[in-house]
């Protein structure tokens, strides 16, 4: 039901927004009050999510068997799935982050004549892939709403996203790309049994929130079309922390707001907190050198020792009177 | 904390990143865009009126240029268009910019604030002050 469950929150977020605006016409609290706060929350609660995390000891370091361990110099080891140095562990990291190389490495299971048997899944990378960058483009786009004058970086990026020049305003790749993929981590969740039985609203809920934040966005730009100098006006008033709501912006602006700052402030306590924890992941950000270093519970007590020397010292009389062996005489 | 230095950087970063919008504009004007129908023809008129409302041009006088491209190049409807008496060709300079003679006041003013470059430029020259 987490599915429903997920659906029906978003769709309530949108209903607020609406009725905020189109029936108590709110514009301040959801122009102003609530990004500001929203904002706020996203970054204090990114830090202190991140420095909790930071105050965890981390004992050992967790070798994840993805290739041969550093050995004898004349053996070949896989340098970035098992770095044994800064350097490698800095270059699986890039991998990690910039191309996903985990989940370049997902598997389907499934049975082949009563036998498990395993096959390479790449849709799931290639989604996520998409599903990241075109994010991390819709994103840089928009700072032309907040930065004034706008860069020319931002301008070339809008026309290279819009290069198919199709319609007007051009078609932007990018936000249909997030939507597409959006709806295809969607379709995965729900059309893979096994992934649907784990499957909870804390992961619904992201996708359709996201999903809701594109669609708005392109509802906007293409159907139903909102008075982008007044949009601009608000949002650099935002950045130059003035903060006053022209009115006469479209509701649908208000709703495309408004998710995003749910969005915003869902994020530091979710799984989308991954931004940060993919950076503190032992299984990434540990060299494999656990045979060449030695490494120290940082936890351990203090433990006292009574060594084989100092036995033999404290008894070796008593011991030669027994007939007993001494190492030492 | 562990690694406290190395976190602490990251963080620094990332608020870096975060905040980037609210530290970039400061010592930068920010005007609000006046599109400017101060030109000689307008000034001429008795009624000002355009091919539609000012609030439907506002928001989709992008489909209407587009729309009578489609027609006049693709399909050869050049029939011109009637409002009140008064002729307009479906063109983007014989019809809008006979009025709107200021390219740089009237259409520059807000699609520049927006960060829009429309392609109608790689095609049209337009010179200030020509027409």
């Amino acid at each position: 039901m987490g599915i429903f469950f997920s659906f029906f929150m978003v769709i309530l977020l949108v209903l607020i927004a609406y009725f905020g605006i189109a029936a108590a016409g709110l514009h301040t609290l959801f122009g102003i009050i609530i990004p500001y706060a929203a904002f706020v929350t996203f970054c204090i609660g990114f830090l202190l999510k991140v420095i909790k995390w930071g105050r965890a000891p981390v004992p050992f370091h967790i070798p994840t068997t993805c290739g041969q361990q550093m050995t004898l110099p004349w053996i070949n080891y896989s340098k970035l799935d098992n770095p044994s140095s800064t350097s490698g562990v800095i270059g699986r990291m890039i991998l990690e982050v910039f191309c996903f190389r985990s989940l370049f490495r997902n598997l389907k299971t499934g049975l082949n004549n009563g036998n498990i048997s395993y096959a390479s899944d790449k849709w799931l990378w290639l989604a996520g892939l998409a599903f990241h960058y075109s994010f991390a483009v819709v994103l840089i786009r928009h700072l032309r709403f907040f930065l004034e004058p706008v860069p020319a970086l931002i301008n070339t990026i809008d026309s290279l996203d819009g290069f198919l020049q199709v319609g007007v305003p051009h078609f932007l790749l990018s936000g249909g790309v997030l939507l597409i993929a959006a709806l295809y981590l969607f379709f995965r969740r729900t059309s893979n049994p096994q992934v649907r039985y784990i499957s909870l609203p804390a992961d619904y809920f992201p996708l359709f929130l996201i999903a809701g934040i594109a669609l708005s966005g392109i509802i906007m730009r293409y159907i139903s079309k909102v008075d982008i100098i007044k949009v601009k006006q608000l949002t650099v008033s935002l950045a130059e922390l003035k903060g006053n709501a022209p009115e006469g912006i479209g509701t649908i602006f208000f709703i495309h707001l408004f998710l995003i700052c749910t969005l915003l402030v869902y994020f530091p306590f979710s799984k989308l907190m991954h931004m940060g924890g993919i950076f503190l992941s032992p299984t990434r950000n540990l060299p494999n050198d656990s045979r060449i270093k030695r490494h120290i519970n940082p936890w351990n007590p203090e433990v006292k020792v009574h060594t084989y020397e100092a036995y033999e010292n404290d008894f070796r009389e008593k011991m030669k009177g027994a007939g007993i062996p001494v190492e030492k005489e | 904390m562990y690694n406290g230095s190395k976190i602490i950087i990251g963080l620094i970063i990332f608020l870096a990143i975060a905040t980037f919008p609210f530290y970039s504009n400061i010592g930068k004007s920010a005007g609000v865009p006046m599109p400017d129908t101060n030109t000689p023809v307008i000034n001429g008129l008795d009624k000002k009126e355009c091919v539609a409302s000012a609030e439907y041009m506002k928001k989709e006088h992008m489909k209407v240029l587009d729309e009578w491209r489609d027609e006049v190049v693709r399909e050869g409807k050049r029939d011109v268009i009637n409002v009140g008496g008064r002729v307009f060709e479906k063109s983007l300079q014989n019809g809008c910019m006979q009025c709107h003679s200021n390219k740089s006041r009237f259409c520059d003013e807000c699609h520049s604030y927006a960060g829009v470059k429309p392609y109608c430029w790689d095609c049209h020259h337009f010179k200030e002050g020509r027409i």
